[in-house]
């Protein structure tokens, strides 16, 4: 494959567009309040450089620092009907759908690509926090049933990063029927004996934990990630008690044995390269900088022998 | 004593003015009064064809709840023959929210797995209301396993108004095993048939309600969230639960149009909990139709079959 038709540039528009003011050049950190520059912030990959806080990402800015070199493919996503319900609360759906398109500079909630880490080539899909709270709606299915095809047809690992409030409302049934939707597109996965890794961020919720979130080979979540189904407000008003601490966070979760690990952002893609490799079969990745791409392929491993 | 729901109100003053002159003629044998307590039956029947012609998506979410409306285990009791709970997940408890066990419908083995919600305050208390944790997930995991391995049907029947928010279902893994259910519901080789007979609340009703038949009642709802969490949620007041009902679609009838269910069960003139009898006939004779629809089909069919379905949904909206 040609490098340079497979190079996705960046959209430099939209990495500005969102910064609406210019004294959001600063970020402050919500978890211990240290003003950052947003430069420094974004390469730190969002995390902060003082307390570790992680901060959203986008999927864009997340596949930048994920592939190798920057580069990856995205992966055509079906296009499902617009509102199918023609729904409407104070506002149309086909409006917050507007608003939400130019608050994020992407289409809908979840973003397929295809790239290597590592020189090992995988298809990632990432949700969308910013997207109407990353909500599960017929494209995010479509998606998430996309990338699972497109590994199954190379035979790639599938690495999907989680962030949603639920199933997306407005579009009623529909959106909660992602649920069963999605599922097959993970047993599609398992049926060719492929991995799925799944990395849950801030925050994981609803129908979509209720469904791929929590079906993977290897569940991974960054640090102080809210994942959970109900509403902790909505369990405070049943049960009429306090929750503990940390409740519904990563590290609750991984003791209660939902998880496999918690990962800081910043480790993550060495990670998700040493386990996606160990599934696959590879040798261990090699470390630092790589040679060319069109030598490695004929080079022998070097210290063997 | 009928339990009215509010828009009943004035059904209820019309049929109590018969009762009232009844039971006076009762203790009086000169009073004649039947002619007068007939014109009123004749009234409260025209009303309640007038209630219940145009329900409004909220009323429907009413009557799906109403607290006489036949629950799981009447159906359970009164379709089938030598039911035989079976209990546990082998992990940690059994879960009174979720019947289920082996049953002969029509002679024929089946397991049955289903919501129930209970009918007085104390199996009310002891059914959780119908909101299952986590262990009612993962018992009907093991059921439909056990169905799949023994070849037998699986007729699941959702009532539920979502899975429990509770500190300790949280813990224990709701979603997982939820999503695993739902997972199960995807793979087992065997005919999986449902029916929502209330009220089909979220990922806890879709964890039963995978199936490659989804029949509902005629007033039953299913729903991404309930009307009053959607009002709260995009109205910021609960109260606006009619709108969000009515925004929603989540009555029988859109969501056959939408592809979801596969049919109506037609119920009695003012809603099941009014002739139960007449209910629970309706949705046996459903439950056997769809088994019939099913037959002959190899296990891979059934599988295929289900996935179909649900990777089509939602293709053609409401324009379908
Ligand atoms: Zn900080």
């Amino acid at each position: 494959m040609n490098w340079i038709t497979n190079y996705v540039r960046p959209r430099i528009n939209s990495i500005f567009s969102r910064r609406e003011v210019p004294e959001n050049l600063w970020t402050k950190c919500g978890g211990c309040g240290t003003m950052l520059f947003h430069r420094e912030l974004s390469e730190n990959l969002n995390v902060c450089t003082n307390c570790g806080h992680h901060m959203g990402i986008s999927p864009r800015d997340r596949f930048y620092s994920l592939f190798d070199g920057g580069i990856f493919t995205e992966v055509a996503v079906p296009e499902p009907i617009a509102d199918p319900l023609q729904f409407r609360d104070q506002k149309r759906y086909p409006d917050r759908m507007k608003a939400a398109q130019k608050k994020t500079g992407e289409a809908e909630a979840m973003l397929v690509a295809e790239g290597e880490i590592g020189r090992t080539p995988i298809v990632a899909a990432a949700q969308d926090f910013g997207f109407m709270g990353g909500s599960m709606s017929m494209y995010v299915g479509n998606a998430v049933l996309a990338g699972a095809e497109r590994a199954v047809e190379m035979g790639r690992p599938f690495v999907l990063f989680s962030a949603a409030g639920g199933a997306r409302m407005q579009e009623g049934i529909l959106g909660l029927m992602q649920m069963p939707r999605t599922t097959i597109a993970v047993q599609m996965l398992k049926d060719a004996g492929l991995p799925y890794i799944v990395v849950l961020t801030h925050p994981t919720t609803g129908g979509v934990t209720a469904s791929y979130a929590m079906l993977g080979d290897v569940h991974i979540a960054e640090p102080d990630a809210l994942i959970g189904f109900a509403g902790a407000r909505v369990i405070e008003q049943t049960i009429r008690e306090k929750l503990p601490e940390g409740f519904q966070r990563a590290e609750y979760l991984l003791e209660h044995g939902m998880l496999d690990r918690v990962t800081d952002r910043r480790a993550m893609r060495e990670e998700l390269i040493t386990i996606t490799r160990m599934l696959m079969g590879l040798p261990p990745a090699i470390k630092g900088d790589l040679p060319a791409p069109s030598e490695t392929e004929a080079l022998p491993a070097p210290d063997k022998g | 004593m009928t339990h009215y729901l509010d828009f009943e109100k004035p059904l209820a003053e019309i049929e109590g003015k018969a009762e009232e002159l009844r039971a006076m003629a009762r203790s009086n044998e000169e009073m004649d009064i039947e002619e007068e307590a007939a014109a009123l039956d004749r009234k409260a029947d025209e009303m309640l064809v007038e209630l219940y012609k145009g329900l409004t998506p909220w009323r429907k979410c009413q009557v799906a709840r109403h607290p006489e409306r036949p629950h799981c285990k009447d159906y359970i009791e009164a379709l089938f023959t030598e039911f035989t709970p079976l209990s546990g997940d082998r992990n940690f408890a059994e879960d009174e929210a979720v019947m289920g066990g082996l049953a002969r419908l029509g002679g024929e083995p089946v397991v049955v797995i289903g919501h129930e919600k209970g009918h007085d305050t104390q199996t009310r208390l002891k059914r959780n209301f119908g909101m299952a944790r986590p262990e009612g997930y993962r018992k009907a995991i093991r059921l439909m396993d056990l169905a799949h391995r023994f070849k037998l049907p699986v007729i699941t029947l959702v009532d539920t108004p979502g899975a429990y928010p509770g500190k300790g279902a949280e813990e224990r893994g709701q979603s997982e095993a939820i999503a695993r259910s739902t997972e199960k519901c995807l793979q087992i080789g065997v005919p999986l048939i449902n029916v929502i007979i209330g009220e089909g609340g979220s990922g806890g009703a879709v964890a039963f309600a995978t199936a490659n038949r989804v029949a509902m009642l005629e007033h039953s709802v299913y729903s991404v969230i309930s009307p009053e969490g959607c009002a709260s949620i995009l109205w910021k007041d609960a109260e606006k639960m009619r709108e969000a009902a009515e925004a929603l679609r989540l009555t029988a009838q859109d969501l056959k149009m939408l592809g979801v269910a596969d049919r109506i069960i037609p119920e009695p003139l003012g809603g099941a909990h009014r002739d139960r009898e007449t209910a629970i006939a309706s949705v046996g004779a459903a439950l056997s139709a769809m088994l019939g629809e099913l037959q002959g089909k190899s296990p891979d069919d059934l599988i295929k079959d289900r996935r179909q379905k649900y990777l089509s949904v939602g293709s053609k909206g409401l324009a379908a």
